[in-house]
Formats: C-alpha cells, sequence, structure tokens
C-alpha cells in the first residue's frame, strides 16, 4: 500500500463531486458560458426558495433503494389491505387431493413454443411407490387459462361489500384443479392465498404497534425533554430499566401471560400493545434529544417572547421541525416489531391458528421433516418478513437522509 | 479508577432491585398462583397429591398472602439461601436446573460476539482503507443483508440446508450420547464439534453491524488532520491506520458490548429454540408455556442481570481507554 493511495483517492472524490454539482465549469468555450451560468442561476433559486419538504423530496428522490423500498411496502400494504381480493381461493379452504403440492408453474410459452396468455398445466398425482409420497406431474395436453378479475368464492372485503371477484384464477368451473403459486401446506390450503391474509396481520401489527409507541413515546419523551430536570431523570431511569431486560424474553414472558384462549381480534391487540411497550423507549429518547436541541433554538425564544402557550410552541413550532426525524426513525422501528409478531407467533406465544400472520405460517413450517419435502412452507414466509424488512430498512435509511437535507 | 468502579457498582443496586421487582410482577402475572396448577397437574397425571408438601410449599413461598410478602420470601430466598425457588414441571428446586443454561448462554454469547469481533474489525477497516473498490462494495452489500436477516429465519434456513443436503440434524449442542452425561472432556470435545453452526448463526447480524460501524469509524478518522501528519512523516501505513485511527475508532465497541451482549442474549433465545440448543431459550419457552413461573422469572431475571453486568463493563471499558470519562465522574 503506498502513502499517497488515499490522498488519490480523496482527489479523484473531490473532482467527481465537483463535476456532479457544477458541470458548467467543465465547458471552457466562451458561447457557453453564458447559457449554464443561467441555468444555474435558476436551479439555485429553485434551491432557495424551496419548501423543506420539498427539499426532503428531492434529497429523497436521490436514494435509489429508499424508492425501491418504498415501492415494494406499496405492493405489500397493498396486497394486505385487499387480501381477500388478491388472493385466488379463501385461505382455509381445503385442496384434499393438493396436500404438500409444490407451487404451480405459471406459464406463457405453451408446448409447441409458442406465446400465449398466462396458463397452468394440468396436475396428475400419483404416488412414489417407494416413499408412498404423492407426486405432481404436469400433464401438457390439457391447459386452464388464468384469468384475471374472475369470479370465484363469495367473500366479504373488509367484512362489508360482499363480493366474488378475484384478481387472479382459473374461475369458478374449474374446482379441483388449483393455481398455487408458492405451493400447498400440508391441508392442501394455497400458500399464497394464506400469505396474502398473513400479510394483513403481520404488516398492521407493526403499524399500530409503531404508533402506540410513537404515542407513548412523543408524550413521556416530549415531557422529559421539554422540562428537564427532576421528572426529565425519572423519565430515563424508567427508560434504563425496561432496557435492560432483555427484549425477546420480556415479549416471551408478557405474551405468555395472555390467556391462549382469547378471540384472535383481542389477542392481536394484546400482543401490539406488549411490543409497544418496550418500542416506546427507543422513540422517547429520539423526541427527548430533539426537543433538547430544540429547547434552546432562538425561534422557540421568540415564541415565547411573543406570548405563545406552551402547548401552541410545541405544537406548531417544535413539533414541525422535528417530525421529519421521527418519521424517519419510526420507519425504522417497524421491521422489528414486524419481527417481533413473527418471533412470537413462530414460538407459539403470540398469534395462534386460527388467526393468520406470516409468523403463524412460520410456525406450521417448524416441522423439520415435511420442511425437507415441502421447502415453500419455510421459505415463502420467510422471504416475505425478510423483504419487509430490508424495503422498511433502505426506506428510513433514505428518510433519514432526506430528513436534514442541509447536510452535506 | 477505583473510585469510578465503585460508584458505578453502587449504581446497579437500585436497578438490580427495580428489575427483580419487574420480573416478580411478570411471574405473578398469569391467572392462579402456582401450586394450584402444580396440584392440578399433579391430580392429572394420576400422582398422590402430598397435602402436607403442599402446605409446607405455600408456607415458604408465601402464596396466597400479599403481593409483597411473596415478593420478600422470593428475594430473601435467593439472597440468603440461593434458593430460587421450585420449578414445578421439573420436580426440582430451580437452581438446579439454571446455572448450567445459563453458564452455556454466556459462553455462547460471549463467543459468539468474540468471533463477530475477529470478523468485523479487519473487514471494517480494509472496506474504510479501500472505499469505493470492489471488495468494501462485497463487504457493504453482505452486511446490508447481515443486518435485515433475522437470526432465527437464518438458522430455520441452516436447519434446512443441513437436512436436505447431508441429511443431518444440526439442531443442540450435543452429540445425543451426551446430553444426559455430566461434563468430561469428551463431552466438552463433542460440543466444540457442534458449537460451530449456533456460533455463526448467532454472530452473522452482529457482525454485519459491526463492519458497518468500524467502516464508518474509520472512515471519519482517516481524514482528521493527525492522520495526514503522520503519513507526512513517513509513517508506513499499516502501522498508521492500525495504530492510531482504528485504536480511535474502537471506542464504540467498548461503548456498546454490553447492548451487544444483550442483543445477543436477546436474539440467541429465539436461535436457541430453533436450534434445540442447551440454553435458556427452550428451557425458558418451556416454563412459560407450562406456567412454570418461578423458573421462568428467574431466567428473566438472571438475563437481565446480565445486561447490567455487561453494560458496567462496557462502562469500565470505556473509562479505562478513555480518560476523559473517569475524570468526568
Amino acid at each position: 500500500m503506498t502513502v499517497s493511495e488515499p490522498q488519490d483517492l480523496n482527489t479523484a472524490e473531490v473532482q467527481a463531486a465537483t463535476a456532479q454539482e457544477c458541470p458548467p465549469l467543465e465547458s471552457n468555450s466562451e458561447e457557453h458560458l453564458e447559457a449554464p451560468a443561467a441555468v444555474l442561476d435558476a436551479e439555485e433559486d429553485r434551491l432557495y426558495v424551496a419548501g423543506q419538504w420539498q427539499l426532503m423530496w428531492w434529497k429523497f428522490r436521490k436514494h435509489k433503494m429508499a424508492l425501491v423500498g418504498a415501492g415494494i411496502l406499496i405492493v405489500f400494504y397493498l396486497i394486505g389491505i385487499f387480501c381477500e381480493f388478491v388472493a385466488p381461493y379463501n385461505p382455509e379452504a381445503y385442496f384434499i387431493r393438493y396436500k404438500m403440492a409444490p407451487p404451480t408453474p405459471l406459464r406463457i410459452v405453451d408446448a409447441t413454443g409458442k406465446l400465449r396468455a398466462p396458463f397452468v398445466y394440468h396436475r396428475d398425482r400419483s404416488k412414489d411407490p417407494e416413499t408412498l409420497r404423492d407426486i405432481y406431474t404436469e400433464n401438457n395436453e390439457i391447459t386452464y387459462p388464468v384469468h384475471f378479475f374472475v369470479k370465484g368464492e363469495p367473500y366479504k372485503l373488509w367484512g362489508i361489500w360482499e363480493s366474488d371477484i378475484h384478481l387472479f384464477g382459473l374461475g369458478p368451473d374449474i374446482e379441483d384443479q388449483g393455481v398455487f403459486l408458492f405451493g400447498a401446506d400440508r391441508m392442501g390450503r394455497d400458500l399464497f392465498s394464506r400469505l396474502c391474509y398473513g400479510a394483513r396481520l403481520s404488516l398492521s401489527i407493526g403499524l399500530i404497534g409503531v404508533f402506540l409507541s410513537l404515542a407513548l413515546g412523543i408524550v413521556l419523551g416530549g415531557i422529559s425533554g421539554y422540562y428537564g430536570g427532576r421528572i426529565d431523570t425519572a423519565i430515563q431511569r424508567v427508560i434504563e430499566f425496561i432496557r435492560t431486560i432483555p427484549t425477546i424474553p420480556l415479549w416471551m414472558a408478557l405474551s405468555a401471560a395472555l390467556p391462549a384462549d382469547w378471540p384472535v381480534v383481542k389477542m392481536y391487540f394484546g400482543i401490539t400493545i406488549i411490543l409497544s411497550l418496550v418500542g416506546w423507549t427507543g422513540m422517547a429518547r429520539v423526541v427527548r434529544g430533539r426537543f433538547l436541541s430544540l429547547r434552546q433554538e432562538d425561534f422557540v425564544l421568540a415564541a415565547r417572547l411573543c406570548g405563545s402557550s406552551e402547548f401552541r410552541i410545541i405544537i406548531r413550532h417544535m413539533v414541525p421541525s422535528f417530525l421529519s426525524h421521527i418519521i424517519a426513525s419510526l420507519t425504522l422501528s417497524i421491521p422489528g416489531q414486524i419481527l417481533g409478531e413473527t418471533g412470537l407467533s413462530y414460538l407459539g406465544l403470540g398469534l395462534r391458528a386460527p388467526a393468520i400472520s406470516w409468523g403463524v405460517l412460520l410456525q406450521e413450517a417448524q416441522n423439520i421433516r415435511s420442511l425437507a419435502q415441502a421447502p415453500w412452507l419455510l421459505f415463502a414466509p420467510a422471504l416475505a418478513v425478510i423483504l419487509t424488512v430490508f424495503a422498511f430498512n433502505f426506506l428510513g435509511d433514505g428518510l433519514r437522509d432526506a430528513a436534514d437535507p442541509y447536510a452535506r | 479508577m477505583l473510585g469510578y468502579i465503585l460508584r458505578r457498582v453502587g449504581m446497579m443496586i437500585p436497578t438490580l432491585i427495580v428489575i427483580s421487582m419487574i420480573s416478580f410482577i411478570i411471574i405473578q402475572l398469569p391467572p392462579g398462583d402456582y401450586l394450584t396448577s402444580y396440584a392440578a397437574t399433579l391430580r392429572a397425571t394420576g400422582d398422590a397429591v402430598d397435602e402436607a408438601e403442599l402446605a409446607s410449599l405455600r408456607e415458604r413461598y408465601g402464596l396466597g398472602e400479599p403481593i409483597y410478602v411473596q415478593y420478600y420470601k422470593w428475594m430473601s430466598g435467593i439472597l440468603l439461601r440461593g434458593d430460587w425457588g421450585q420449578s414445578m414441571e421439573w420436580r426440582k428446586p430451580v437452581k438446579e436446573l439454571i446455572w448450567e443454561r445459563m453458564a452455556l448462554t454466556v459462553f455462547l454469547s460471549l463467543i459468539s460476539i468474540l468471533v463477530s469481533w475477529f470478523v468485523a474489525i479487519p473487514v471494517g477497516v480494509f472496506s474504510a482503507t479501500h472505499q469505493y473498490s470492489i471488495p468494501d462494495y462485497l463487504f457493504s452489500a453482505l452486511s446490508f443483508i447481515g443486518a435485515g436477516t433475522p437470526g432465527f429465519m437464518l438458522a430455520m434456513v441452516v436447519m434446512w440446508v443441513a437436512m436436505r443436503q447431508f441429511g443431518l440434524n444440526v439442531g443442540g449442542l450435543f452429540s445425543e450420547e451426551y446430553i444426559l452425561e455430566p461434563w468430561s472432556w469428551a463431552k466438552v470435545v463433542d460440543m466444540l464439534k457442534h458449537l460451530w453452526i449456533p456460533v455463526v448463526v448467532i454472530a452473522f447480524e452482529s457482525t454485519a453491524g459491526s463492519i458497518r460501524t468500524t467502516r464508518a469509524n474509520v472512515l471519519d478518522e482517516l481524514n482528521k488532520p493527525y492522520v495526514e501528519t503522520a503519513r507526512a512523516k513517513g509513517l508506513r501505513e499499516r502501522n498508521l491506520v492500525w495504530k492510531y485511527p482504528v485504536r480511535v475508532a474502537m471506542n464504540p465497541f467498548f461503548s456498546t458490548v454490553g447492548w451487544t451482549l444483550a442483543g445477543l442474549i436477546s436474539g440467541q433465545t429465539l436461535i436457541a429454540v430453533v436450534l434445540s440448543l442447551q440454553t435458556n431459550g427452550p428451557m425458558m419457552l418451556r416454563a412459560l408455556r407450562s406456567q412454570d413461573m418461578y423458573l421462568a422469572g428467574s431466567f428473566l431475571f438472571l438475563l437481565s442481570v446480565l445486561t447490567v453486568i455487561g453494560t458496567l463493563v462496557s462502562d469500565v471499558l470505556l473509562a479505562w481507554v478513555d480518560p476523559r470519562i473517569r475524570m468526568e465522574g
């Protein structure tokens, strides 16, 4: 390694940065000098008059991974919200002939090599003579086209609107042949449909939990940071105590205290509250830190001298200026809560069947021997969880960078 | 320095008291006291219920009395007699059950921290000194994946791969014939053979985080004037990097070792359940499921105590490497 190497790197970096920021300086010819300078001015003007949120959006836009993350999350949440419509089947419907059937390949090229609308082949079931396991073979004589916005099993969207239109499916006439995008489970239930319904519980638990944490965190962190002194010390102590108890064992102990015979809805809120009992401490720390640093800002002093009430100062002047940071750290703490639910349900302490969440699906995939035959039972829900976690992390990183548009 | 340590230990005591209270309240959360369910279990299995034994247990743990009396009896039992209560399910005193499990938990967590540092520090320093090179991008991508993948899912995938590819069950810390054996040299050797899978799985997530921390910290330090000065004086690059910036960049590792340990202990609880390791996880889960609350509560209390000790250790280490802290007091 030579001594000058890092320096070279630095100069190269600086050059690259300059080139990016002010391209006009590169061109030396006289006639080109005027126009780019004007553009530069216009751009600078735009930068100076842009509002805080506008600046954040510009900065956020540059973060490509964050945009990808946001896209993934929008799709996942839409699936969760409209799961009855997206899922081709009722998640509890059994296809007795398709126990542990592997994923149905969705095809667009048929046996003759022609391109056509998506379809699936008929699948024949036979038994392996040695292991007595079911084997599914595709019969490429019979094809079933996949229809979109097709009539299927009736459902009630959000328990209100009755409908029988599904996003896709084979249609009601073909009953014993299913399109199992992610395969079927031990009882012949469509895993994709179950994942869609699981998305509703798993994704919303993270959101609601984080909002509960936020509410607690803003109130207690706000009090702590705004008033300081003895109240601050007391609240900080409480936070320290809670944080010294290892999270997962604490969650386990608390959720074990919830009666196992509670109905799904009650259990759902119980778990959410348990998750946010720990989550608020992190939020309170962020809020407190922001309050402490903002308290000394001139505009807060100015507002106070103008006779604003404390409440007005907090809501009107302080909250808007740290809201962006809060949103960023909020986003980064959602995966923890989603994983919390997943882990607890996996252990059998959280949501339990008949509730369907990604954790419950993972718990059903617990048997390692059945996994050897049907790995999709593990990989489909695991990938859903991991993708969600990644998407939130990327989005949160992007938001955190964007939250401070003046940095760098 | 000694004064600083003493002050910190003094501050620990109220924390420990509150933690013990919280653990005890959590023990008490499920409805019904544990002797009732104990008697119910005995009746269900058809065993004779020894009323005299029940009465003596009831007396000893103050069941049926107000909660503060029960707490006092539990606490004084621990402090004066080392009696952590009775495990209803195992029909043994809790203290006979937990120590081996806790020791393995601590051992596994410490090994995992060491392994993750051993990997993360050189990789992080390399990434920082070779910023924007291909290996740097590779390591950054890897550490991003590691930080996003929850440990227990990684454990499930590892189990599946081992099952599928090698047809073996990688769960557990020991081969079957050693599980119930007392400790012996052969058992230790056997454990070391099984150790690497859990360690890799547990260390994976924290390694990823540590790589990112090291890289960011070393990068910050590399731009400082003292590095330039040292370089201008003709110090060899290798010596320069490892002797000054890396040493400063290590500070956060010391200051967060307590939290890292807590995170590992917390995370490995789940991983241990998946891999059925002989640590706190599976036993605590079982205790919670069967409402064996003295056992579960003792685990919760001890795990929290470990975190408090971890924080103490990191504070002391930080004070040791950074004189400004111990001077401030």
